[in-house]
């Protein structure tokens, strides 16, 4: 194994896909996703990397290079933010349905308007409908993991499907990181070259996402949704596959901390998770039983294991940086629809923090979990989310 | 017959695909007024206007009655009328 060193997580990024042989990588700025493609440009310059580098106009653009070349049967790879994945989303939704395994890195930024360059999970959330595999990172090192691991989901022939790792921009890309980077033969071993059954072919015509009238198309819809049930376990069985090269098992789908005894149990996704746990061992050293469940893996949603995780607390207290407007946070949505049968399910509450980029601190973590005993206490059955640090002064 | 993942088929379905069905405007040739020019089957999309020996003619397997043909023809000799199923 290399020696470990300390990069910035959007040049590990970087590094990961590199290690994957991507055959096309295309690319349009956008803040805080531009230090990968930056740096995967530059590795083609150099000569360190041999991929078709294609300069688009625009991320729609971008997302049907990637359709076309994955098509054609190349890896194909690019990374994103913001509005600039929504532009995006017809082309994912269609590579969906086309079963094209390309991987993207969904850098965590707020969608406008108002405009912000800061992160929430608006964005990547907004495409979790679409049948993307989405995967949510708390490190620098989980993201370099998640990445060569990302195409190997995406491209498993009863997957096949487009994997997206979501990373928070800037608290990931722009921080620097001890890094345990992976030798490119072992990469290599663990990540075949990409070799599909269908591929464009001009001796062998054939069309992708051909016309289905109503007499197939809900088949064709509930296939996608029967190969995210069949990754649940293969995501694992890939997991375990990769702890045998990286040393790194991550076990599964969720990571449970702490939760064996916990009476509050803290669930979220991203970098924030790594904030919680800081906080989650301050108030066990005073008394306080409390653990986390990080979704690492959002669609599909690993409820099986959440819901195994939770079933013993009193409260889940759900910490998500999205909402949906009218209503409340989708991950507090999937997690009541799923707790909804249990009889012995705890109490969820929602709370709505970070958003924009506002700061979620080991006090506010505190807070979250201080106000969900209150609220259990006094019994009241709230569905409405709490917005933490709401300024109702200014409100208009 | 089992569906394949992408919904990737290989050429040749549209032959399969009897798009007639879609028409409600039929176009009908008049002979006495055709003057054999070939405009209707050079604009025809989906290929449905045959010629055999200088005489054309319809293929409402497939016609999907766009009418293209009614308003390119310069003789006047393809008058659309309603289908009637």
């Amino acid at each position: 194994m290399w020696p470990d060193v300390v990069i910035e997580g959007s040049e590990a990024v970087a590094l990961a896909v590199k290690a994957a042989r991507p055959e096309v990588i295309s690319a349009y700025p956008i803040s805080p996703q531009t230090h990968i493609v930056e740096s995967l440009a530059r590795m083609i310059a150099n000569g360190d990397l041999s991929a078709e580098y294609v300069r688009v106009e625009s991320e729609f653009s971008t997302a049907s290079v990637l359709a076309g070349a994955s098509a054609a049967g190349s890896r194909s790879y690019t990374a994103s933010s913001s509005q600039g994945l929504l532009l995006m989303t017809e082309v994912i939704y269609a590579s969906v349905g086309m079963r094209l395994p390309f991987v993207i890195t969904g850098v965590n930024r707020a969608v406008s308007a108002p405009i912000s360059i800061q992160i929430d999970h608006q964005d990547t959330i907004s495409l979790r409908d679409s049948g993307i595999i989405q995967f949510y990172v708390e490190s620098v090192q989980e993201a370099y993991d998640l990445h060569i691991a990302a195409f190997k989901f995406a491209e498993d022939p009863e997957i096949l499907l487009p994997v997206m790792v979501c990373m928070d921009g800037w608290i990931l890309t722009h921080s620097y990181e001890r890094v345990s980077i992976l030798e490119q033969q072992e990469v290599d071993k663990f990540l075949p070259p990409y070799r599909p059954l269908h591929f464009l072919n001009v001796k062998e015509p054939k069309s992708w996402g051909s016309y289905a009238e109503d007499d197939v198309l809900m088949e064709f819809k509930y296939s996608i949704h029967s190969a995210m049930l069949k990754a649940k376990a293969k995501i694992e069985e890939i997991f375990q596959e990769l702890a045998e090269i990286s040393g790194r098992d991550y076990g599964g789908l969720i990571e449970a901390y702490l939760t064996e005894d916990a009476e509050t149990i803290l669930v979220a996704l991203g970098s924030v998770t790594g904030t919680i746990k800081d906080a989650i061992d301050q108030m066990r050293a005073g008394g306080k039983k409390v653990g986390l469940v990080k979704i690492r893996c959002y669609r599909p949603f690993p409820y099986e294991d959440i819901l195994s995780a939770v079933r013993g607390a009193k409260a889940v207290a759900v910490v998500e940086a999205n909402f949906s407007m009218g209503c409340e946070g989708a991950v507090s949505l999937d997690l009541k629809a799923k707790l909804c049968g249990d009889p012995n399910a705890p109490k969820v509450i929602d709370f709505i923090a970070g958003l924009g980029g506002r700061d979620v601190n080991i006090k506010s973590v505190c807070e979250i979990v201080q106000k969900t005993e209150e609220m259990l206490r006094a019994g009241i059955a709230t569905t409405e989310s709490c917005w933490v640090g709401l300024n109702q002064a200014i409100l208009p | 017959m089992k569906l394949i993942p992408g919904a990737v088929v290989t050429g040749g379905t549209s032959l399969a695909y009897k798009t007639g069905s879609w028409r409600d405007q039929k176009p009908i040739i008049d002979r006495e007024l055709c003057k054999s020019c070939g405009i209707c089957e050079e604009v025809c999309p989906d290929d449905s206007v045959k010629a055999q020996m200088g005489i054309y003619s319809i293929d409402y397997e497939y016609c999907k009655g766009c009418g293209l043909c009614a308003y390119e023809c310069p003789a006047g000799a393809i008058q659309m009328i309603a289908e009637q199923r």
